[in-house]
């Protein structure tokens, strides 16, 4: 055992910036993976069938092979199939939006399909449109049921959002790496960073319960 | 005034209604009876195309219902309905129950919405639970804040599901007074109910249903008394 983590110390700025590189797509992924999450589960929940069967192929593919793979296939073939050069920060962020949303649509699928169906009914039979009673009536239950799943796909894409160091892109994972190379050491910075993902998580876990028990106000 | 015209309505090859013909006056209150399986919900949902008529017209104020291209969400604004187990959304307060379908619906003031609601509250004696979430009331209140839900969409037919089969005994009396209410005050109503009671004193007309088919109709009293049919005298025997 010879850890040292004072010859860390000059480095803690460097992989401190990737806290908020790491945060940054993140919450791009989620938003981009949110949105598009919820038009598929409204997709396969819907009556028109092409749109249903889209979303089905669409979920099958991308939860069916690696998210690094999708990762690589964004950021190394779409400079090869149209000449755009694609910066990391994008094709991260593609990456990790598409395919999470692949697993939103199904955790929101559920959700909507365990609101009680006479909720639908009370809704049409006030002659409220289908869009507003999803927004306002039938949405807001389903969230109410799906957060804990929906937390922890977030907490799921957090950590897993390590895997865009394998793209260059500067995250904290990847700052870990650039900082053991340079010291020759390698455990100290990626305890550092492991601790910081950990903290990362814990702050979600706390967001979660707080909008939990928000959510439980009306029981 | 609405007009059912030979309505049928099959789920699969299951025939639930059989070429039901009913026309129902303004201000008519009208009690379907009948035992379960006869096609009694079946015949309420199809009056606001919760369920859709196999074949058949629904005509209300001479607008069908049934045509292509009518506007569903136009004529269900018209038609309130309750449910058997209320349905009322948990997530938002009473008054928001009452105010979001008016708002949202027909474009109403958020304060002229908030008036109207908390008459109708006052109305169905639920005045102190204007604040309250549905998770706190009991079910003979939940059914009351459910027809006041109703109401404050202004409907001109009010359909009624089993409004009290859900209910613990001692909180039928509460909802059946509110509905009493409601028909002296000229409300067109249709009910499904197994409360032969509220049947033979509040409704100006009986419909009972079997086997998917109107087997016999007339006014309470000489329905009750002496039913023309074998198998309403048979249903009677056993529920009264």
């Amino acid at each position: 055992m010879n850890l040292d983590f004072s010859q860390l110390v000059p480095y803690i700025p460097f992989m401190l910036k990737g806290i908020w590189t790491t945060i940054q797509f993140v919450i791009v992924s989620i938003i981009v993976g949110s949105i598009l999450g919820t038009l598929l589960a409204l997709f396969k929940i819907g009556t028109v069938k092409p749109l249903r069967w889209f979303a089905d192929a669409y979920t099958s593919i991308f939860r069916g092979t690696p998210l690094i793979l999708q990762l690589m296939i964004i950021y190394y073939s779409v400079p090869q199939l149209t000449g755009y050069d694609i910066n990391a920060f994008t094709s991260a962020v593609l990456a990790f939006g598409l395919n999470s949303s692949a697993y939103i649509s199904e955790i929101i699928r559920a959700g909507i399909q365990a609101v009680d169906k006479g909720q639908m009914e009370a809704a049409q039979a006030l002659g409220i449109p289908y869009r507003a009673m999803m927004k306002d009536i039938i949405l807001p239950q389903a969230l109410k049921n799906i957060l804990p799943a929906l937390m922890n796909e977030f907490i799921t894409l957090t950590k897993e959002s390590a895997i865009v160091s394998t793209i260059g892109y500067l995250d904290l994972m990847r700052r870990a790496q650039v900082v053991g190379s340079d010291l020759f050491r390698n455990f100290e910075p990626l305890l550092f960073v492991g601790f910081i993902y950990w903290c990362m998580v814990m702050v979600l876990t706390v967001i979660g319960r707080m909008i939990e028990r928000r959510l439980k106000l009306s029981d | 005034m609405i007009k059912v015209q030979n309505l049928y309505k099959k789920f699969g090859s299951n025939l639930v209604l059989n070429d039901i013909s009913v026309t129902i006056k303004q201000g008519e209150v009208v009690s379907v009876i009948g035992p379960s399986g006869s096609g009694k919900s079946t015949f309420l949902r199809c009056l606001n195309l919760l369920e859709k008529p196999t074949s058949g017209t629904v005509l209300i104020n001479e607008t069908d219902l049934t045509a292509k291209g009518a506007d569903i969400h136009k004529s269900r604004q018209q038609i309130g309905m309750v449910f058997q187990h209320f349905h009322l959304f948990p997530h938002l307060t009473v008054l928001e129950n009452l105010t979001y379908a008016p708002i949202k619906v027909k474009g109403l003031k958020r304060a002229e919405a908030n008036d109207k609601a908390r008459l109708l509250l006052a109305k169905v004696g639920l005045s102190d639970k204007a604040a309250a979430y549905p998770s706190s009331l009991s079910g003979g209140q939940k059914q009351r804040v459910a027809i006041a839900r109703a109401l404050a969409m202004e409907p001109e037919l009010l359909l009624f599901d089993e409004p009290t089969s859900a209910l613990d005994p001692e909180m039928v009396k509460e909802v059946l007074d509110v509905m009493k209410d409601l028909a002296k005050s000229g409300m067109t109503m249709v009910v499904v109910t197994h409360e032969m009671g509220f049947a033979r004193e509040v409704a100006d007309r009986v419909i009972f249903l079997d086997h998917g088919s109107l087997v016999e109709e007339g006014s309470p009293a000489a329905f009750f008394a002496s039913p023309k049919t074998e198998r309403a005298r048979e249903f009677l025997e056993k529920v009264l």
